[in-house]
């Protein structure tokens, strides 16, 4: 049996509670530390607005200020209360490390620019005027957005459709792809944008040339991808389906496609990146509408914020349209295990 | 050569097809030079009967099954399912692959399902998809994807595929082949049971002498490439056999003889 006194026992309590109580301090820094310093992060950067006045004429730094702040307060309430936020509060815990550099790199950014030039300025525009670039000359900025997107969806379409038929056809059939193989050959490595002097004079208009050469930037990689996806087929299935009565057209449409479908999906994801490629210069040379033009008019402007706002909006798109890709191919390849997540 | 007792003509069951092979011979082209694969087979097979093909791998067992299937044509030679004579593929023979093949992008109903589709019957057939697979015990993974199951369950798919089809010749190219031991003597008992329920006719090539005296009414021998057939054995022994029958160990010692393993056993 031990033996102990009442004041043994009331220090090692003491101590108990004093290691638990540093234990809980240590878990709630580990867990909210990060929310807590983005919160000051973005303060600091708020701070950073207000504290100095402007090298230039910007109209939006004071909005600028009072924005960062309320990101700042939002975060550091959030992280307070992630308990009763649910999922948006384990949401915000997440990308609090990102929230954090963010805040930081916008403060560095703000005095470099537009407190003290360290940065050439006109070169290098604050975040405040990247800010009233979307609220002055949103209208435009819109505009812009719109006809780059609708370019782009017809021309991918249609690039990607006839890519996608062309492909099957020559996996398929032997004698379509005697004929269309070399021409593939001949003209398929060749740059889309190789076309574009020609396209523009051969085309009734510059929005149908730049259809046309997105639609062969797509169309190139679908196409090659597709064919050879279809013709990996592995002949055990077209056996299988063929004893249990299959005619042509069910291994064409059943077999040969689904199974070459993840490869069809690699074909649209480089014909969606080169087709990118091929708008933007196309706006920039003869389309006066969208993204590519609107860069082009703001350099003739110097006005380089715009040029930056656009940048910005432009990368959003494109991300925006891979994640929409990728979405639809884990949608139609459930099937597949272990499929890259973007 | 050895004791090749012809098999006692039997009242099979009338859902099978009888199965005439005549004088077949076939060959491969390899770089120009053909190569011979079948020399002169010929074999009647009765209405239900369950007839194991066995030889040593690579003798053109498989080839055959090929050519009873439609899949391809003989170099000469002509095979017959009762009296129409086998020009092509035909959904009353239908073959289960030594690897199941299910296609990976269909559900396990739906790729049950594929033979009814693919003659642009299912629509009207939709409950004889849940009955195979029902007869297969596979009811509860009707939405899995292939990639999910073992291979002893895959293999029982693509055996539900086939019957789904109500085949009057079931061919199975070592179906079994590739599964564990365990798996293997549970399928053997199941397919030994669903052809006396079904009472289609099944040709099996096999490399395992144990396997198609556990199953089969008749044994055919085939010698190494080019196959020719060596013997035909009879097995007389009614179902459910023993694994353990000295009579099945007596003629797996007459097999083993012929293919000139004699001395490895």
């Amino acid at each position: 049996m031990q033996t102990y006194s009442l004041s043994d026992t009331a220090g090692v309590g003491a101590h108990l509670a004093a290691a638990s109580r540093t234990q809980a301090l240590w878990d709630w820094l580990r867990l909210s530390g990060a929310g807590v310093a983005a919160s000051a992060a973005w303060i600091a950067f708020g701070l950073s607005c207000l504290l100095w006045d402007d090298l230039g004429d910007w109209s939006r730094t004071y909005s600028l200020g009072i924005g960062a702040f309320v990101v700042g307060a939002v975060a550091l309430f959030g992280t307070l209360s992630t308990d009763y936020l649910g999922r948006a509060g384990s949401a915000l815990r997440h990308r609090a490390p990102w929230l954090f550099v963010l805040g930081l790199v916008l403060a560095l950014w703000e005095i470099a620019t537009a407190k003290f030039a360290w940065l050439p300025l006109p070169f290098f525009p604050p975040p405040q005027a990247i800010v009233e670039v979307y609220t002055d000359d949103l209208p435009k900025l819109l505009d812009s957005v719109f006809a780059s997107i609708r370019l782009q969806l017809g021309g991918y379409v249609i690039g990607a459709a006839l890519g996608f038929v062309t492909g099957v056809s020559i996996g398929w059939s032997r004698s379509v792809g005697y004929w269309v193989h070399p021409m593939l050959r001949f003209i398929g490595p060749l740059p889309a944008t190789a076309w574009l002097p020609i396209a523009f004079f051969t085309f009734p208009s510059s929005w149908s040339a730049s259809t046309f050469l997105i639609a062969l930037a797509t169309g190139f990689p679908v196409t090659v991808l597709t064919w050879s996806g279809v013709a990996s087929v592995s002949n055990a299935y077209y056996d299988v389906a063929r004893t249990l009565g299959a005619k042509p057209s069910f291994l064409v449409l059943k077999v040969a496609i689904p199974a070459a479908l993840p490869h069809v999906f690699v074909g649209l994801f480089m014909g969606l990146g080169s087709s990118f490629a091929v708008l933007v210069v196309a706006e920039m040379i003869g389309v006066k509408a969208g993204l590519g033009w609107y860069l082009q008019w703001a350099q003739g402007w110097a006005a380089y914020a715009n040029m930056y706002a656009a940048l910005i909006v432009m990368s959003l798109l494109c991300s925006g349209a891979i994640t929409l890709l990728f979405r639809t191919r884990d949608h139609l390849l459930v099937w597949q295990k272990g499929v890259v997540k973007w | 050569m050895v004791a090749a007792a012809i098999a006692a003509p039997a009242a099979y069951s009338a859902a099978g097809a009888g199965l005439d092979i005549e004088n077949v011979d076939h060959a491969f082209d390899i770089d120009g030079a053909a190569l011979p694969v079948l020399q002169d087979v010929s074999l009647f097979v009765e209405p239900g009967e369950f007839i194991a093909l066995l030889g040593p791998s690579g003798c053109g067992k498989s080839t055959l099954l090929r050519l009873v299937a439609g899949l391809e044509r003989p170099r000469s030679g002509i095979l017959r399912e009762d009296d129409s004579r086998i020009t092509g593929p035909h959904p009353s023979r239908v073959v289960v692959f030594q690897d199941p093949t299910l296609f990976p992008w269909r559900t396990v109903w739906n790729n049950v399902a594929l033979g009814l589709e693919a003659q642009g019957i299912l629509k009207n057939h939709r409950q004889r998809v849940d009955a195979a697979l029902e007869l297969v015990g596979l009811s509860a993974f009707r939405n899995a994807y292939p990639h999910q199951l073992s291979g002893g369950m895959a293999q029982r798919v693509a055996l539900a595929r086939a019957l789904v089809n109500d085949p009057k010749i079931l061919i199975l190219d070592e179906p079994l082949g590739k599964l564990d031991s365990l798996t293997r003597i549970t399928m053997q008992a199941e397919l030994v049971s669903l052809w006396q329920r079904k009472g289609f006719t099944t040709l099996l090539v096999t490399h395992d002498a144990e396997e198609a005296l556990f199953l089969a009414n008749r044994v055919v021998v085939l010698s190494d490439r080019p196959a020719r057939i060596k013997a035909d054995i009879a097995v007389q022994r009614p179902y459910p056999r023993h694994r353990g029958d000295p009579y099945l160990a007596d003629l797996r010692r007459q097999i083993l003889n012929i293919l000139g393993l004699d001395a490895a056993w």
